[in-house]
C-alpha cells in the first residue's frame, strides 16, 4: 500500500462528500444564513430604525452593536455548518444503516476515513463564513466597522476556527444518536451560541465574573475572539496569541475525541 | 502445498453485555483458494461476528485470522486492499446514486477517475442495472439492492469476497438471480466465504460447507460427505396428531430403520434402503393420527438435526 493510494482514497471520499454536498447546498445554505440574517435584520436595522437601540457599554464607545457581532455571528456560522453537514449525516451513516461500512472497508486508516471528516467540515465552516461575512456587513442600518489588521492573522483564525468546528462536528457526530439530533442542537448548540460571546465581547464579561470564566470551556468564545482580533481590531478582544492558542489545544482535543469515537463506532 | 486463502485459528469473541454473550467460542477454518465455501448456521450462531473479524470490522477477543498469510488485526490495511464485502444488512450509500456507489467505491480503492467511471460502466452492464444507473440508493428494492452491493464488492477485484447472508429476505426469483451471479464469480476464480441459514444455499453455491452453532464449528466437508454421516440414505418426515414413545420404539425396531427423532410436530425416521420401509413405518403411525408423510434423502438440514437436535430455522 502507497501513501499515494492513501491519498487517492482520501481524495474519493472528499470528492464523495462534495458531491452529496452539491445535492443539498440549497437547504444547507438555507440553514446556514436564516440565523445570522434575522438577527442582523432585527437587530442593527429594525431596533435602530424605531430607536430601540443596542448598546455594549464599557468598552465599545463609538462602535455600534452592528460592529460587535460581526465576528461573532460569521463564527456562528462556520460552526452552525460544521455541525449541520458532518455531525447530522455522520449520525445516520453511523446509524442503523451503517452507510459508512463501504468507507470503513476502504484501504485506509480508520482514524484517517475520521480527519477526512473533519477537514471537509472545516470547508464547509470556511464556505459559510464566506456566505455569512456580507450579510452581517451589509445590512445592518449603522455603519459596520471591520477593518483587517492583519491578514496572516485572519487566514491563522479562520483556518484553526473551521478546524475546531469540524472537530466539534465529528464528536457530536459520533456520540449522539440519530433520534437525539433535537436534544443535541438544544443541549450543545444553543448554548454555545448564546454563551460563546458572539453579541458580547469576552471583556465585558468582566461584570459577572463566574460567567467570564465558565464560557472559558465553549470553543465558539476563541473563534469569536480571534475574529474579533482580525476583523475588528479596535473592539475589546482577546490578546491573539490566547485565541489561538486556545483554538488550537481544542482542536487538537476535539480533534482526538472524535477520531477516537469514530473508531469506537465502526470497530466492534 | 498451496497457502490458504483465510486461515482461522482458535477464534474466540465475547461481547462484555450485560448480558455478556460469548459469540465465538473457538472457531477454526481453512479456505483454500478458488473456493467458495459456505458457513451454514442458524440465527445467533456467530455468522456475521466471523466475517466481521476476517473482514477487520470486529476485534478477535483471542485467536488469530489470517488472509494470504497476513494477520487481519495487524494488518488491516494490507487486508481491505484484498477483499470485498456483502454485508448482511444493505450499507449501500444512501446519499448517492447506483452509479456513485459503484464509482466511489472504486475511488476509495485508490483508483483514477477514469478508470473508475470505466469498471462502473462495465459493472452495471454485467449485473444489469444499467437503467438504474441514476437511481438513489435509496430508492432500490431488496434485490437489486443486494446486486448493487454485491457488484460494488467486487468492483476493485478482490481476490477473497465474503458474503454475508446474501440472499435473505429476498423473494424466490431475485434469490435465484443472485445464485447464477455468484456462479458467474466462482468461474472467475474467485475465493468466496458465504454464509447462510438457508441449506439449499449451501448445498447449490459451495465446494465445501461448515456447520456453525453457538459459536463453534460443528463439522467441515463437501455437502456430499457431511450428508454421508447422517449414515441414511432416505429420510422420513411424519405429521402426526399424537406423539409416543412407544411409537418411538416401535419405529426403531425396524430392520431398515437407523434412528428416529423426535421434532416437536412429529418425527423423523433415517432410514436405509427405500425399498421395504415406507410401509411398515406407515402401519404403525397409522394409529397415532397420521396427517402428513413426506420422504427425502439427507439434506444438510437433516445433517443439522442430527448433530443440534433443532432445525436451522425456526
Ligand atoms: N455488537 C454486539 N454486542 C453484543 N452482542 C452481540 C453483538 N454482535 C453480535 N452479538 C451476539 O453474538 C451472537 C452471534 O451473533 P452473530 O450476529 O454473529 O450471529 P449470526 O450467525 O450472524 O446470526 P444471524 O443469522 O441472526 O445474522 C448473538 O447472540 C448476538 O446477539
Ligand atoms: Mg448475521
Amino acid at each position: 500500500m502507497t501513501d499515494g493510494t492513501t491519498l487517492r482514497a482520501l481524495w474519493g471520499m472528499v470528492l464523495r462528500d462534495l458531491t452529496v454536498l452539491r445535492r443539498n447546498f440549497l437547504p444547507l445554505m438555507v440553514r446556514t444564513v436564516m440565523n445570522p440574517l434575522l438577527f442582523v435584520f432585527v437587530f442593527t436595522y429594525v431596533f435602530p430604525t424605531i430607536g430601540t437601540g443596542v448598546g455594549v457599554g464599557r468598552g465599545g464607545e463609538g462602535l455600534g452593536y452592528a460592529t460587535v457581532v460581526v465576528p461573532g455571528l460569521v463564527a456562528v456560522g462556520m460552526v452552525f455548518t460544521a455541525i449541520s453537514a458532518v455531525a447530522l449525516p455522520l449520525t445516520m451513516e453511523l446509524g442503523a444503516t451503517r452507510e459508512i461500512e463501504d468507507r470503513v472497508l476502504a484501504p485506509v486508516a480508520l482514524e484517517l476515513v475520521a480527519l477526512e471528516k473533519i477537514v471537509v467540515a472545516a470547508v464547509q465552516g470556511i464556505v459559510a463564513g464566506l456566505v455569512v461575512f456580507p450579510l452581517v456587513y451589509f445590512i445592518p442600518a449603522t455603519p459596520v466597522h471591520v477593518h483587517v489588521a492583519s491578514w496572516p492573522l485572519l487566514i491563522l483564525v479562520v483556518l484553526l476556527a473551521s478546524l475546531a468546528a469540524g472537530a466539534l462536528g465529528l464528536v457530536l457526530g459520533t456520540s449522539v444518536r440519530p433520534q437525539q439530533i433535537g436534544l443535541m442542537f438544544a443541549v450543545v448548540v444553543v448554548p454555545i451560541t448564546f454563551l460563546g460571546c458572539v453579541y458580547y465581547p469576552w471583556a465585558l464579561l468582566a461584570a459577572i465574573p463566574w460567567l467570564q470564566h465558565l464560557v472559558l470551556i465553549n470553543p465558539l468564545v476563541y473563534m469569536s475572539e480571534g475574529l474579533r482580533a482580525a476583523l475588528t481590531p479596535d473592539l475589546p478582544h482577546m490578546p491573539p496569541g490566547a485565541s489561538l492558542g486556545a483554538l488550537v489545544a481544542q482542536t487538537v482535543a476535539l480533534g482526538w475525541l472524535g477520531v477516537r469515537g469514530f473508531v469506537r463506532r465502526t470497530l466492534t | 502445498m498451496t497457502a490458504a486463502a483465510l486461515e482461522i485459528a482458535g477464534l474466540t469473541r465475547t461481547f462484555a453485555g450485560p448480558p455478556a454473550v460469548t459469540a465465538l467460542a473457538g472457531v477454526d477454518l481453512t479456505v483454500r483458494p478458488g473456493e467458495v465455501f459456505a458457513l451454514l448456521g442458524p440465527n445467533g450462531a456467530g455468522k456475521t461476528t466471523t466475517v466481521g473479524v476476517c473482514t477487520t470490522r470486529v476485534r478477535p477477543t483471542a485467536g488469530t485470522v489470517a488472509l494470504d498469510g497476513i494477520d487481519v488485526a495487524r494488518a488491516p490495511v494490507r487486508v481491505k486492499q484484498r477483499i470485498g464485502v456483502v454485508t448482511q444488512y444493505n450499507t449501500l450509500d444512501r446519499a448517492c446514486t447506483v452509479f456513485e456507489n459503484l464509482y466511489y467505491h472504486c475511488r476509495y480503492h485508490g483508483w483514477g477517475g477514469r478508470e473508475a467511471a470505466g469498471r462502473t460502466g462495465e459493472l452495471l452492464a454485467q449485473f444489469r442495472l444499467a437503467d438504474r444507473a441514476a437511481a438513489m440508493a435509496q430508492t432500490l428494492s431488496g434485490g437489486l439492492a443486494q446486486r448493487v452491493q454485491l457488484a460494488r464488492a467486487i468492483a476493485h477485484r478482490p481476490s477473497m469476497l465474503f458474503l454475508d447472508e446474501p440472499t435473505a429476505g429476498l423473494d424466490p426469483q431475485s434469490r435465484l438471480a443472485l445464485w447464477e451471479l455468484i456462479a458467474g464469480l466462482r468461474a472467475q476464480g474467485i475465493t468466496v466465504l458465504l454464509t447462510t441459514h438457508y441449506m439449499e444455499e449451501a448445498d447449490r453455491l459451495s465446494d465445501r460447507v461448515a456447520i456453525i452453532d453457538h459459536g463453534k464449528v460443528l463439522v467441515t466437508g463437501t455437502a456430499a460427505e457431511l450428508k454421508q454421516r447422517v449414515g441414511a440414505d432416505t429420510i422420513v418426515e411424519l405429521q402426526l396428531e399424537r406423539l409416543d414413545d412407544a411409537l418411538v420404539a416401535r419405529l426403531e425396531a425396524l430392520p431398515p430403520v437407523r434412528r428416529v427423532h423426535r421434532g416437536e410436530h412429529g418425527l423423523r425416521v433415517f432410514g436405509t434402503a427405500r425399498d421395504g420401509l415406507i410401509p411398515p413405518i406407515v402401519e404403525a403411525a397409522l394409529p397415532y393420527g397420521l396427517a402428513d408423510l413426506r420422504i427425502h434423502e439427507p439434506t444438510l438440514e437433516t445433517v443439522f438435526i442430527q448433530l443440534t437436535g433443532r432445525e436451522l430455522r425456526d
